[in-house]
């Protein structure tokens, strides 16, 4: 079983965690709906160093793990305040245009 | 019978000669030694004879004395395929042999041999497939024919369990190599787990010769167990296997019927090495054997294994079992030498001194068996021309004993488990492991180091190197090079007659393994898969090796490049009760549990609750369903619903962040207001649903499904890791307790204990937030609708859960109210068509489907699921939850029973399913939700369901809800 070093608690055994799946940024609420589709249900599944989000079940927390797809090595753990560090507003963001829908 | 029996003097290291313990083999009465193994003491008795091989029905006996071949697999009263040379004998207990046809030494089926031509390599593949169906006759023979002991079906669980250890350093195996890495490591401060699967600790120092001399070996081990043992840093585990190998040293040590989870910062394998057996005909037959083997019957037995013994090496190691043989009695008429150049001159005089012929650039070509076949009774020795070549004559030389020291193999399996790669040298001629797991180290013959100094130094480097990534490093040792050279690179004598064994678990050959990489199987896992090699008992132990070298042979490849199968957990067979253990399935008790029982509730699990389905008992369940249904229609009740979901939603964006997250609007939602709170995932699925109370500008209390809301909470939290709203979530579920007085009558038992807010229908209306107290327990009061009737949730502090419920029960007295289960809540929700999330929805449902566009905002910029609802719900729908209708005298349906689109067609499409149906005594009617075609979803429009036993019943799509359509019940005043 693997060990997990939890930014808030530790290394705890991975079954502590929940997986939170790959940190993808999410298109502009301007996007197109294929743009849209491809963030939902595409994942790259390459071999490379990915980032994750992982939760710590018994303090609720989230943060992220890099991890190598290959090697399973975890190679470093942070709060996401490293990665999410302002404020999303989608308010600001531009409104999606009208699609002709197959 | 051979009458070999104990040496003289009898002192082996593993037996005690004061405790004779008799007991059956064959239904033989045997006397062995406490200590004795079936198998020594077996042999002890002059019985070599243990098993029938698996294809051919061949005499086999022990080949390596350690548990690591198929040879010793016996059947013991109530478990199969035990193995002889590690099971300890037991006073009295009976033994049989495996997998013969008749007797052990009379097996009906040893014919099977002479058949071997008829039954080339991936024979059962290539006959048995055509014509289809022709297997399922040949399997049940073939079954039999091959099958090894039987399954006790009388069989009694027995107690097991597991136990977790956490250590610094954790060293597999209690050789030199790791004896000495375990005293460095905690003489350095480290906490050490010391593991081996004997009896007593000191590995090869134990049996093996280190020298001529032979002394040295002994003296070191007496020195480093007492140390080892008196050591208060180190836990050592014996008769312990670790079976795998698991990301960052998780480690399942099995000793008896205790798993012990060993959790190491370090990990040291010290494991060993297999010792390799020489191909060459009938090198299968009993009296055939390791060196290491006889070595360990002298040793841990004190066990002559043999009058006459011939040597057959291709290292110094044979010749130092020579010196140990003659030491002990037995005459050595020769010492039959592979390489060319022979031994060192130290030990080649050593031998000679004893007047033992010593026999150079020579093989065994072929063992003969004794007339009944039971044993060895010659060796045929022949010149080498070159590799794998023999000079035409040799001479015949008698023994009953003949032992074998081709090489090692380290003991990879548990690094290979953690990614390690194994590396051919063929200067050496032996594999090394390469590219370890992080925090893991070898040490010792593992590591292809076999000198006696050598060794007890690269343990003590493995120690340094665990000890720097402790932070407790000590001083680095001096590596000493290992110059001895242990393997000889082409022990593989193929014989045109065959019975040149390379796996003897599955009866393989040499040219068996080479007919199949002629048949196209060139990658080793491919010839595994086809000749089946490997994938016996003994897991390639003693396979791998000339498999590799085979295969590499016959495609012009490198050993290395051929490789070995990959190795995978568990490293020797692990019994299901070893990981089944106990069971360990907690659930959560709401604060009115011994309430419920007291009040003689049937208990369910909900998620990870129990919960009360209704009052009473199980065979009576229809009757008590509609009773407490009809004490709620018409008067009131009381239904615990502490297990929903608690959300505190608190900060300066607390308004925003619910918007975000749930489908509604809530940035005008006023404050002493509840909302339906509809959550959608980023497909666009609807995944919970609750009710998002306003309790003040900057915060919200929040409800949730009883099995979702720790989802929803790991949902909220991680959508505010990226936004960075002003909030703090808190997930309350197990901190607030709730009940739900539903009923006409609600009202006036609440106002009987809760005085401080004004009830009335005017001040408190309808999706109300109110707090207040009851006897000074503060309590927050939400007007809900869940069944249909008038209706107060009330959430209090889970301290004081019991004492409101039942202040609420006592004030209910005089309205006759009484507490109603889940169940009835479900049949009270349906008729109102309240939908259950995860109940009535499943992983593709969104809002439209369910007609919940009502609750979706389409003003705001923002909701999780808002883009994927939009494109769903801009498409063609294939599917609609709708409510439905049958005669109280129609069969039921159940909940996932089918919708289908014809009920005249049999082969037709199913549409949909039923998600809830119920008898409504409401309504006199059975009612249900179901997801239909598309085309099914009219008012009015009759579709089939086919129920338990295939029939089909035709119900009716009516409007929901099926009860007070407009919503006067809970407006009651």
């Amino acid at each position: 079983m693997k060990i997990l070093n939890c930014p808030l608690n530790g290394p705890r055994n991975i079954t502590e965690f929940v997986y939170g799946g790959e940190v993808k940024s999410m298109p502009e609420v301007g996007c197109s709906d294929k743009e849209w589709a491809e963030y939902v249900f595409y994942n790259d599944n390459t071999i490379r160093i990915i980032q994750e989000w992982w939760f710590h079940s018994p303090s609720g927390y989230w943060f992220i793990a890099e991890r190598h797809t290959a090697s399973d090595e975890i190679l470093k753990t942070y709060d996401p305040s490293e990665v999410f560090n302002q404020r999303v507003d989608f308010e600001k963001q531009s409104k999606p245009e009208k699609e002709t829908l197959a | 019978m051979r009458a070999y029996n104990r040496l003289p003097n009898a002192q082996g290291l593993f037996i005690n000669p004061d405790k004779p313990i008799s007991f059956n083999f064959e239904g033989r009465r045997y006397d062995g030694l406490e200590g004795d193994t079936i198998a020594s003491a077996l042999i002890a008795n002059g019985q070599w004879l243990m098993s029938r091989s698996f294809k051919y029905h061949r005499p086999r006996g022990p080949l390596t004395m350690a548990g690591q071949d198929a040879n010793t697999l016996v059947q013991l009263e109530s478990e199969p395929n035990a193995l002889a040379d590690r099971s300890p004998i037991q006073s009295q207990m009976n033994v049989m042999g495996q997998n013969y046809n008749g007797s052990l030494e009379r097996d009906k089926d040893d014919k099977l041999g002479l058949a071997g031509r008829f039954m080339p390599v991936g024979f059962y593949y290539r006959a048995f497939y055509k014509p289809t169906g022709v297997w399922d006759k040949w399997e049940p023979f073939i079954r039999k024919k091959a099958g090894l002991g039987v399954a006790d079906l009388d069989f009694k669980p027995t107690y097991h369990d597991k136990a977790y250890l956490f250590h610094d350093v954790a060293v597999i195996g209690a050789g030199p190599a790791g004896l000495a890495a375990a005293l460095k490591a905690a003489n350095a401060g480290a906490s050490v787990l010391l593991v081996d699967e004997n009896p007593i600790i000191g590995g090869a120092l134990t049996y093996h010769r280190f020298d001529v001399e032979g002394e040295r070996a002994q003296e070191l081990r007496e020195q480093l167990t007492q140390q080892v043992l008196d050591h208060a840093n180190i836990k050592t585990l014996t008769n312990a296997i670790c079976n795998a190998w698991f990301a960052d040293n998780y480690l399942p040590v099995i000793q008896g019927n205790r798993m012990y989870k060993v959790r190491a910062k370090q990990c040291i394998v010290a494991s060993g090495a297999f010792e390799q057996h020489v191909v060459f005909r009938n090198n299968d037959v009993p009296g055939v054997v390791m060196s290491s083997a006889a070595m360990r019957l002298m040793s841990h037995y004190a066990i002559k294994p043999g009058n006459k013994a011939v040597i057959l090496t291709g290292n110094d190691d044979g010749y130092l079992a020579a010196i140990e043989l003659a030491k002990n009695g037995v005459e050595i008429p020769l010492v039959v030498d592979m390489r060319k150049e022979g031994a060192e001159p130290s030990v080649h005089q050593a031998v000679t001194a004893l007047n033992i012929d010593v026999r150079l650039n020579s093989t065994v070509y072929e063992a003969l068996p004794s007339s009944d076949k039971k044993h060895l009774s010659a060796v045929q020795v022949h010149d080498i021309k070159q590799k794998g070549e023999v000079a035409s004559h040799g001479v015949k030389v008698e023994c009953d004993l003949l032992c074998m020291s081709s090489g090692y193999m380290p003991v990879y399996q548990l690094l290979c488990q953690g990614g390690a790669k194994l590396s051919y040298d063929d200067n050496s001629a032996l594999f090394s492991l390469t590219n370890l797991p992080q925090n893991c180290y070898i040490a010792g013959s593992v590591n292809g180091v076999h000198d006696l100094d050598a060794v007890i130094r690269d343990g003590e480097v493995a120690a340094y190197n665990s000890l720097v990534a402790l932070g407790l490093a000590s001083e680095l040792p001096e590596t000493l090079a290992c110059t001895k050279k242990t393997n000889f690179n082409w022990p593989i004598f193929k014989h045109p007659k065959g019975k040149d064994f390379v796996d003897f678990d599955e009866d393989l050959q040499a040219k068996d393994i080479v007919n199949a990489t002629r048949l196209g199987y060139r990658d080793v896992q491919l010839v595994k898969r086809f000749s089946t090699v490997g994938m016996g008992p003994s897991q390639g132990r003693h396979s791998a090796l000339p498999t590799a070298r085979l295969v590499a042979d016959a495609t012009n490849r490198t050993v290395t490049e051929t490789g070995v199968t990959t190795a995978r957990p568990p490293f020797v067979p692990e019994k299901l009760a070893n990981i089944a253990g106990r069971i360990f399935n907690p659930h959560k008790y709401t604060p009115m549990h011994k309430r419920h029982l007291e009040l003689g509730a049937h208990m369910i699990p909900a998620g990870i609750w129990r919960r009360p389905a209704y009052y009473g008992q199980p065979q009576d369940r229809d009757e008590i369903i509609q009773r407490e249904s009809t004490m709620v229609r018409n008067a009131v009740g009381m239904i615990d619903v502490s297990t929903l979901g608690g959300l505190e939603v608190r900060g300066p964006d607390a308004a925003e962040f619910v918007n975000r997250i749930y489908t509604f609007a809530f940035l005008k939602q006023p404050v002493g207001k509840t909302r339906y709170a509809v959550l959608t995932n980023e497909q666009g699925v609807v995944i919970d649903d609750g009710v998002a109370c306003r309790i003040e500008d900057d915060h919200y209390y929040i409800t949730a499904t009883t099995s979702g809301v720790d989802a929803v909470y790991r949902e909220m939290t991680k959508w505010n890791a990226q936004w960075r709203l002003d909030v703090d979530i808190a997930n309350v579920t197990s901190a607030f307790s709730a009940v739900n007085v539903a009923g006409p009558l609600s009202r006036k038992v609440l106002e009987k204990v809760c005085v401080d807010v004004d009830l009335s229908n005017e001040a408190f209306p309808y999706l109300g937030y109110r707090e207040g107290t009851i006897e000074g327990i503060p309590v927050r009061l939400l007007r809900v609708g869940f069944v249909g009737e008038l209706g107060y949730e009330v959430h209090m502090p889970s301290l004081f859960g019991e004492k409101v419920w039942d202040l609420l029960m006592q004030a209910g007295t005089e309205f006759n109210m009484k507490p109603f289960g889940v169940e009835t809540q479900r049949l009270l929700r349906l008729e109102k068509g309240h939908i259950i999330v995860s109940q009535d929805t499943d992983g593709m449902s969104h809002p439209g489907e369910l007609s919940l566009d009502w609750a979706i905002s389409r003003k705001k910029p923002f909701f999780i699921g808002n883009r994927s609802v939009d494109i769903v719900m801009a498409r063609q729908q294939t599917r609609k939850l709708v409510g439905f209708k049958l005669d109280a005298s129609s069969a039921r349906p159940k909940e996932g029973h089918i919708v289908l689109a014809s009920n005249v067609q049999s082969d037709c499409a199913i549409t949909g399913n039923v998600t809830s149906s119920e008898f409504s005594s409401t309504l006199k009617a059975n009612i249900g939700m179901a997801f239909v075609g598309i085309n099914q979803q009219e008012i009015g429009t009759r579709f089939p369901i086919r129920v338990d036993g295939g029939e089909v019943v035709m119900a009716e799509v009516v409007s929901l809800p099926f009860y007070d359509a407009d919503n006067a019940r809970q407006e009651i005043v």
